[in-house]
C-alpha cells in the first residue's frame, strides 16, 4: 500500500481515542459538522447554557481504562472523579451524575460490587447524586470486562461563570495543583511491560473541594482544564491552537514525584503528555499567582500546587518548554499518547 | 532500550537484589555484577544491574566542569 | 535524583556551551559528530543541546536504535513462529515494527500469541508459568542487552525449561561504526561512543576507530552535561588534529567493561555476519547462538523457512538513510504525514529510539523558538 492509500484507509485507529491530534481530527472532521452548535463548538470540558436563569454545565464521559484496578482508584472513582472534575473546571458545582455501566458476560458479581462501592463512596466525597443509570451485557468477547459512562450536572457559581480561553491575556501565569504524571505510570505500573509494581499511586480525585479553598480568588481566574489523557501537553497545546498567544512551560517548576521521573526515564516517556486525573492547570491573573498557590498548598489535593508557565507573545499558537539546562524545545501535540487506555 | 538509570541496591541475595526508585523496591538480577555490595548505585537495564556508578568518579567530573572559566 | 540531577546543572551547562563556542570557532569548517545510540539521540532532542551548540557543529544520528536495524526478515520469521502457534515474549517496541508485509500486532490481532515483557527474565519466566507453550523469546539489542540475554539462557539451561527458545538477532555496535567511517558517503569527523554499550564492552573497544582510521571518540553518558562534555573533548582532539578515545562517562565505564558480562556473551554466542535495515551485510556485527545452547535457539529446535516476500511498491521510506546519519527524519517525505508512531512505514518511527520517532516527540530541527523570550 503506498502512502496515499494508507492514508485514505478510512478505519478508527486506537491513537483515534488519545486525546491528541487524530482525537481532535476525528472530533472537528466529523462530529462537530453534524451536532455543530454554540454550546459544543468551544469543545469545552463541559458545556454550558442557561436555564430558567440558572447557568448549567452539563458533560458526559466514558471510562474504558485497562486495568479496571490500579493503586490509587478504580474504574469507579475515576468514573465519578472524572465527571466531576469536567464540571468543576467550568466553574460548576457538581450535583447529580448518571450512571451506564456495560458489562461482559462472565463478569464477576463481587467486582461488581467493589466497583459500584466504589462509585457510591467516590460520589459522597464529591457530595453528588447517582440520579439515573443503565445497564447492558454483553457477550463474553465483546466488551473488555466492563466500559463506564458518566454525565454530570452541576451549576455554575456566578462568581466564575466567565470562564473562557478568549480571557487568556499575554502575562498570565499558569499553575497547577501538584505532580504531574502519577494516573499513567500508576496504571502503567500494572500492566506487564514494567516487570513488577511500583508503589506510584494514581491522582484519581474529586476536585470541586479543591476549587472551592480558593474561592476568594475565583476572580482572578481566567479559565481552567483538567489534564487527562494527552497531559498538560495535550491540554495546553488545544488551548494555544490558533491564538495569538503562546505559553512557555519551566521544566524545573513542574512538579513530579521522583519515582514517576525514574519510571519516565526508564521508559523515555516525557511527563509532560502523562494523564493525570486529579489536576486542574489555572490560567491566572500574573499579580494573583502566588498567593492562589499558596492557598491551593493549604489543601491537601494541592500539596505541591506550583507556578509552571507563562502566558507569551512568541511563538504565538506554540507551546514551548525552557528546559531544566535553560534552553528551549517546542512541545508540540502528539498524534498519539503512548499509552491507550489510559482512563 | 539502552535505557538504564542509578539506582540504589539496598538489599541482597544470592544473585538477586532489590533497588529503591523512589519509594518503591524493584527486584534486578545482579548475576552480570557479583561484586555489587548493598549501599551501592547500579545502573540497570531490562531487569538486570550491568555497573556500578562510581561515586568519586561522579563528583571528579562535576569538579573538572566546575573548573571551567 | 542521584546521579542526574547534578549532570543538568544549569550553570554547569552553560559554561560548556561557552567553552564549546570558543574551541569551535577556531575549528571553521563544518564538523560532523556521530552518536550511534538512540538514547543519545533522545537527550540531545530532549534537552534541547542543538540550540546551545554553534551552527558548525552538526550532531547526526546513526545507527543506534537496535529494533530500527533489525531486518524485515527477522520481523517476518518472527511472525511465521506466530502464525505456527509459538508465544511470541519480545520487548515492548518491537510490536509494531513492520515486517516485509505485516507485523506482530497484526498477528496478533489475528489470533497470534504474544506477550511483551521488560527483562528476559520474563520471558523465562512466562516459559516455566506455561508448560504447555512454545515460548519463543525475540533476542533483540546492543551489547547492553546481550549480555542480559546471555545470562537468562544459561539460567534456562540450569533449570532445564525446555519449551523456552530465543531467536537470536543481537548486534554489535563497533562493526557497525567501523561500517560507517568506511563509507564514503559517511562523513563522520568524530563520534559520541554509546555509554551503556560501553559499560559492557570498555572503552578499549573503540581504540581501533582512532587508530586505524584517525576518528576521535568520546564515550559519553546521557546527561545533558555528558553531552556537552563529550563534545568539548572531540572539538579539542579536532582542532588539535588528535585523535583518540576518551572516557566522560567514567562513573560506569571502564577501559575493559564488565568482564563477567563478557564471559556471559562469550559462552552463549558466537559472532556472524549480520544483516543491518538500510545498511546491508556487516561482517561479524552480530551474534548467534553457540553449538553448546542450540537446545535453546529457536531456529534449531523449530526451523522454519524465512518466508521470501516481494516488495513491489517502493513506500519511499528513508529509514535506511536515516540510519546511517545521511538525511535528518524530517527530510523524509513520509515524516509526520503519514508516518506516525501509529501508522510507522519504517521502524526508525515505531521504536522509542528511534531517530524518527525521537524527532517527532521532541521537536524538529530548526524549528526554533522565538527571540526575546
Amino acid at each position: 500500500m503506498d502512502a496515499k492509500e494508507k492514508k485514505l484507509e478510512q478505519v478508527i485507529r486506537l491513537a483515534h481515542g488519545n486525546g491528541g491530534k487524530l482525537t481532535q481530527e476525528l472530533i472537528r472532521g466529523i462530529l462537530l459538522p453534524r451536532f455543530n452548535n454554540s454550546f459544543l463548538a468551544p469543545l469545552n470540558d463541559s458545556a454550558v447554557f442557561e436555564v430558567g436563569g440558572t447557568k448549567i454545565a452539563f458533560t458526559t464521559d466514558s471510562y474504558v481504562i485497562k486495568p479496571i484496578f490500579f493503586p490509587g482508584g478504580d474504574i469507579g472513582k475515576l468514573s465519578v472523579s472524572g465527571t466531576v472534575n469536567d464540571l468543576t473546571v467550568m466553574g460548576a458545582k457538581p450535583l447529580f451524575i448518571s450512571c451506564s455501566l456495560i458489562i461482559e458476560e462472565g463478569f464477576p458479581l463481587s467486582t461488581l460490587k467493589k466497583i459500584v462501592s466504589s462509585i457510591e463512596d467516590t460520589a459522597e466525597k464529591a457530595e453528588v447524586k447517582v440520579v439515573t443509570g443503565d445497564t447492558k451485557v454483553v457477550e463474553k468477547g465483546s466488551g473488555d470486562e466492563i466500559f463506564i459512562n458518566t454525565s454530570g450536572i452541576g451549576i455554575v457559581s456566578p462568581e466564575i461563570e466567565h470562564l473562557s480561553s478568549d480571557r487568556i491575556e499575554i502575562g498570565d501565569l499558569i499553575v497547577i495543583n501538584g505532580t504531574v504524571g502519577d494516573h499513567s505510570i500508576a496504571v502503567l505500573s500494572q500492566r506487564e511491560e514494567l516487570g513488577c509494581g511500583g508503589s506510584v499511586v494514581s491522582d484519581c480525585a474529586p476536585l470541586y473541594g479543591l476549587l472551592e479553598e480558593i474561592r476568594l480568588y475565583w476572580r482572578y481566574i481566567k479559565f481552567m482544564r483538567d489534564p487527562t489523557r494527552g497531559g498538560i501537553a495535550g491540554v495546553l497545546n488545544e488551548i494555544v491552537q490558533g491564538k495569538k498567544f503562546g505559553i512557555k512551560l519551566w521544566e524545573k517548576k513542574i512538579p513530579l514525584k521522583e519515582e514517576t521521573l525514574a519510571f519516565c526515564e526508564l521508559l523515555g516517556m516525557d511527563p509532560l503528555y502523562l494523564a493525570n486525573e486529579g489536576k486542574i492547570v489555572f490560567f491566572v491573573k500574573r499579580e494573583k499567582a502566588d498567593e492562589i498557590v499558596s492557598a491551593l498548598c493549604g489543601h491537601s489535593l494541592g500539596e505541591k500546587a506550583s507556578i509552571i508557565g507563562e502566558v507569551v507573545a512568541d511563538p504565538p499558537g506554540k507551546v514551548y518548554l525552557e528546559t531544566i539546562i535553560g534552553t528551549k524545545r517546542v512541545v508540540d501535540m502528539l498524534v498519539e499518547d503512548q499509552l491507550p487506555r489510559i482512563c | 532500550m539502552c535505557l538504564a538509570i542509578p539506582v540504589k541496591l539496598v538489599l541482597r541475595e544470592e544473585n538477586k537484589g532489590w533497588v529503591e526508585m523512589g519509594n518503591t523496591k524493584r527486584e534486578v538480577d545482579l548475576t552480570l555484577l557479583p561484586d555489587a555490595k548493598v549501599g551501592d548505585y547500579v545502573l540497570v537495564h531490562a531487569g538486570f544491574a550491568i555497573s556500578k556508578v562510581e561515586e568519586k568518579e561522579a563528583e571528579e567530573l562535576l569538579e573538572l566542569l566546575s573548573k571551567i572559566l | 535524583m542521584r546521579y542526574i540531577s547534578e549532570f543538568r546543572n544549569q550553570d554547569l551547562a552553560r559554561r560548556l556551551a561557552q567553552r564549546i563556542e570558543r574551541i569551535a570557532s577556531t575549528i571553521k569548517r563544518q564538523v560532523r559528530l556521530m552518536e550511534v545510540c538512540g538514547t543519545h539521540a533522545m537527550s540531545i532532542l530532549k534537552f534541547g543541546i542543538k540550540e546551545i551548540i554553534p551552527s558548525n557543529v552538526k550532531l547526526v544520528s546513526g545507527p543506534g536504535c537496535p529494533v530500527c536495524v533489525t531486518p524485515e526478515s527477522y520481523i517476518d520469521l518472527a511472525c511465521l513462529y506466530m502464525k505456527e502457534g509459538f508465544l511470541i515474549a519480545t520487548f515492548g517496541d518491537m510490536v509494531k515494527v513492520p515486517g516485509s508485509n505485516t507485523s506482530l500486532a497484526e498477528e496478533k490481532s489475528k489470533g497470534g500469541k504474544l506477550s511483551v515483557v521488560y527483562s528476559p527474565v520474563d520471558a523465562l519466566k512466562l516459559a516455566k508459568k506455561l508448560p504447555e507453550e512454545k515460548v519463543v523469546f525475540l533476542a533483540i539489542g546492543f551489547e547492553t542487552t546481550s549480555p542480559a540475554v546471555a545470562a537468562t539462557v544459561l539460567a534456562a539451561k540450569e533449570e532445564n525449561v525446555e519449551n523456552f527458545t530465543i531467536l537470536c538477532g543481537h548486534k554489535l555496535i563497533p562493526p557497525a561504526m567501523k561500517a560507517l567511517v568506511e563509507n564514503p558517503e559517511v562523513k563522520i569527523d568524530g563520534f559520541i561512543c554509546p555509554g551503556h554499550v560501553s559499560a559492557i564492552v570498555g572503552s578499549r573497544a573503540y581504540e581501533f576507530l582512532a587508530k586505524d582510521y584517525n576518528i576521535p571518540c568520546v564515550v559519553a553518558g546521557f546527561e545533558p552535561l555528558d553531552i556537552l562534555q563529550a563534545i568539548n573533548l572531540l572539538l579539542s582532539q579536532i582542532s588539535s588534529q588528535r585523535a583518540g578515545v576518551e572516557n566522560e562517562y567514567r562513573r560506569v565505564v571502564t577501559e575493559e567493561g564488565n568482564l563477567r558480562a563478557k564471559e556471559l556473551m562469550e559462552m552463549v554466542f558466537e559472532k556472524t555476519d549480520s544483516e543491518w535495515r538500510g545498511m546491508g551485510e556487516i561482517k561479524e556485527s552480530g551474534l548467534c547462538v553457540s553449538s553448546d545452547f542450540s537446545f535453546f535457539d529457536a531456529q534449531c529446535r523449530f526451523p522454519l523457512e524465512i518466508p521470501s516476500f516481494r516488495k513491489d511498491k517502493k513506500t519511499g521510506c528513508l529509514c535506511g538513510e536515516v540510519l546511517q546519519g545521511l538525511v535528518e527524519p524530517e527530510d523524509c517525505p513520509l515524516f509526520k504525514n503519514y508516518c506516525t508512531p501509529s501508522t510507522p512505514f519504517g521502524p526508525c518511527m515505531v521504536s522509542v529510539e528511534g531517530a524518527c520517532n525521537v524527532h517527532y516527540r521532541f521537536g524538529c530541527k530548526g524549528e526554533k523558538v522565538g527571540a526575546g523570550n
